[in-house]
């Protein structure tokens, strides 16, 4: 009676079923965490964005304004804040290559070229000597905070081991100049497609044109 | 045998006697990949005590089913597809807990401690008892992960527990210590020989103790001759 359980066929056939069971489960757990998957990744998206663009700048919902470059490396989705009508910050991905493989790096950067902030969202860097760069171990990134290549030189956009700006870490040079050379070309690709990421109304109107809502109310005294 | 005390027997095993890594010498691969902090040796290790207390039970109820010819791989498939669901849901609803344990999550499938378990103990034993199992080794594998890595951050970075409120939350920041204030750090045991190094010097402390123990038992049967027989 038990003999057909040391058949060949009962073997597949069991095997099969196994499979099937498995297989089973894993679509249905699939389909139940898809949408919280999603929303989670979206989540994080928002908070790496929100990170590099000061609220001040953003009314709008950067995820869902967006533009698409075509850069060398592939395409580059560029999020769009805007706290009026007109695009007042631009944050986007660029990617370096540290020591131990890419640097995911978040660049937020304002009309005028300047960087607002700048995270290091994925790493595989060596634990306690490239991993400095990211913003919970060390502050050592807000170092490009303000930044633009009107106010910073070619030559000082390197590490200080190489005439530039920026601190290198002891035991860890290749990191920190990885993360250095991405955002400069991050800036760059601001530059040639300025037009683009900022949209129709990529020129400033003249200042004077447009009365500063908030600066009315100062200039008179107030009740306090 | 008393079925409580069969089960403080299995897990008494687990974490010492039968130790995975300290005795099995298994899941080294793992165990030298992610000590290099004790935080991140606390979390691989809770990851896979919970995914081998499932595994464990899930092949203990179908184990009359399975055949012995294809019990291999039935066993990898379904523990395969219990990290997969595992990886996914924490995805889903811990997603904080995900961003740390992410990586290593799949790397438990090819941890032979649980297809080892599943193979030494699981097919052979009831759920109740696997689940015991699957504690004790899990918590004896938690347990050397931490330890290992806290010896090794402790030498290396100076610090202990060092983002433990990064993974386990707000209310475990309390164990984040700086052993060594302003230290400037030696490198080597953070990297892989680190991790070889000090494992191998927990092994020989092992030994040590374990060769003294037995001695200890040994001399005391010997001395006394008249309880050893009751």
């Amino acid at each position: 009676m038990a003999n057909y359980r040391t058949t060949p066929w009962f073997q597949g056939v069991l095997l099969g079923g196994f499979c099937l069971v498995a297989s089973v489960a894993l679509a249905y757990g699939t389909k139940l965490t898809a949408p919280a998957i999603e929303s989670a990744a979206k989540a994080d998206l928002t908070a790496s964005l929100n990170q590099v663009i000061p609220a001040s700048k953003r009314a709008n919902d950067m995820t869902a304004d967006t533009v698409t470059l075509d850069t060398p490396g592939g395409k580059t989705i560029v999020y769009r804040a805007r706290s009026g009508k007109k695009v007042d910050a631009v944050a986007y991905r660029v990617v370096g290559k540290g020591y131990g493989g890419d640097i995911v790096i978040v660049m937020g950067v304002d009309r005028s070229g300047e960087i607002l902030g700048v995270r290091v969202v994925q790493h595989s860097e060596t634990p306690g000597l490239g991993d400095k760069i990211d913003a919970r171990k060390t502050d050592w990134v807000h170092g490009f905070d303000k930044l633009s290549r009107a106010n910073t030189p070619d030559a000082k956009w390197a590490v200080k081991k190489d005439g530039g700006r920026f601190d290198q870490f002891s035991g860890a040079t290749i990191t920190p100049r990885a993360v250095v050379k991405a955002v400069k070309e991050g800036l760059e690709l601001f530059e040639a497609n300025r037009a683009q990421m900022l949209g129709a109304e990529a020129d400033d109107p003249p200042a004077a044109s447009v009365p500063d809502p908030a600066a009315a109310p100062k200039s008179e005294r107030s009740v306090s | 045998m008393s079925k409580p005390s069969r089960a403080m027997a299995i897990l008494k095993d687990g974490l010492w006697t039968n130790n995975v890594t300290l005795s099995q010498k298994l899941a080294l691969c793992p165990l030298l990949a992610v000590t290099s902090t004790a935080t991140n040796g606390l979390g691989m290790g809770i990851a896979t005590t919970a995914v081998l207390v499932m595994t464990n039970v899930a092949i203990s109820l179908v184990r009359g089913v399975i055949t012995p010819q294809v019990r291999i791989p039935a066993f990898i498939l379904v523990i395969a597809g219990i990290v997969t669901l595992v990886d996914m849901a924490i995805n889903a609803y811990a997603h904080e807990l995900y961003k740390v344990l992410g990586l290593f999550i799949p790397l438990i499938v090819t941890n032979c401690v649980i297809l080892g378990r599943a193979e030494a103990f699981a097919s052979r034993n009831g759920p109740a008892y696997s689940a015991a199992d699957g504690l004790g080794m899990g918590m004896g594998f938690t347990a050397a992960l931490t330890g290992i890595g806290a010896i090794r951050e402790v030498l290396g970075s100076g610090t202990l527990f060092a983002n433990a409120s990064l993974m386990l939350g707000a209310p475990m920041a309390f164990l984040e210590t700086t052993v060594i204030s302003d230290y400037k750090g030696f490198l080597l045991m953070i990297l892989p020989p680190g991790g070889f190094l000090v494992l191998g010097f927990a092994l020989a402390a092992k030994r040590i103790f374990d060769t003294r123990a037995s001695r200890r038992a040994a001399a005391a049967v010997a001395t006394e001759p008249a309880s050893a027989c009751h």
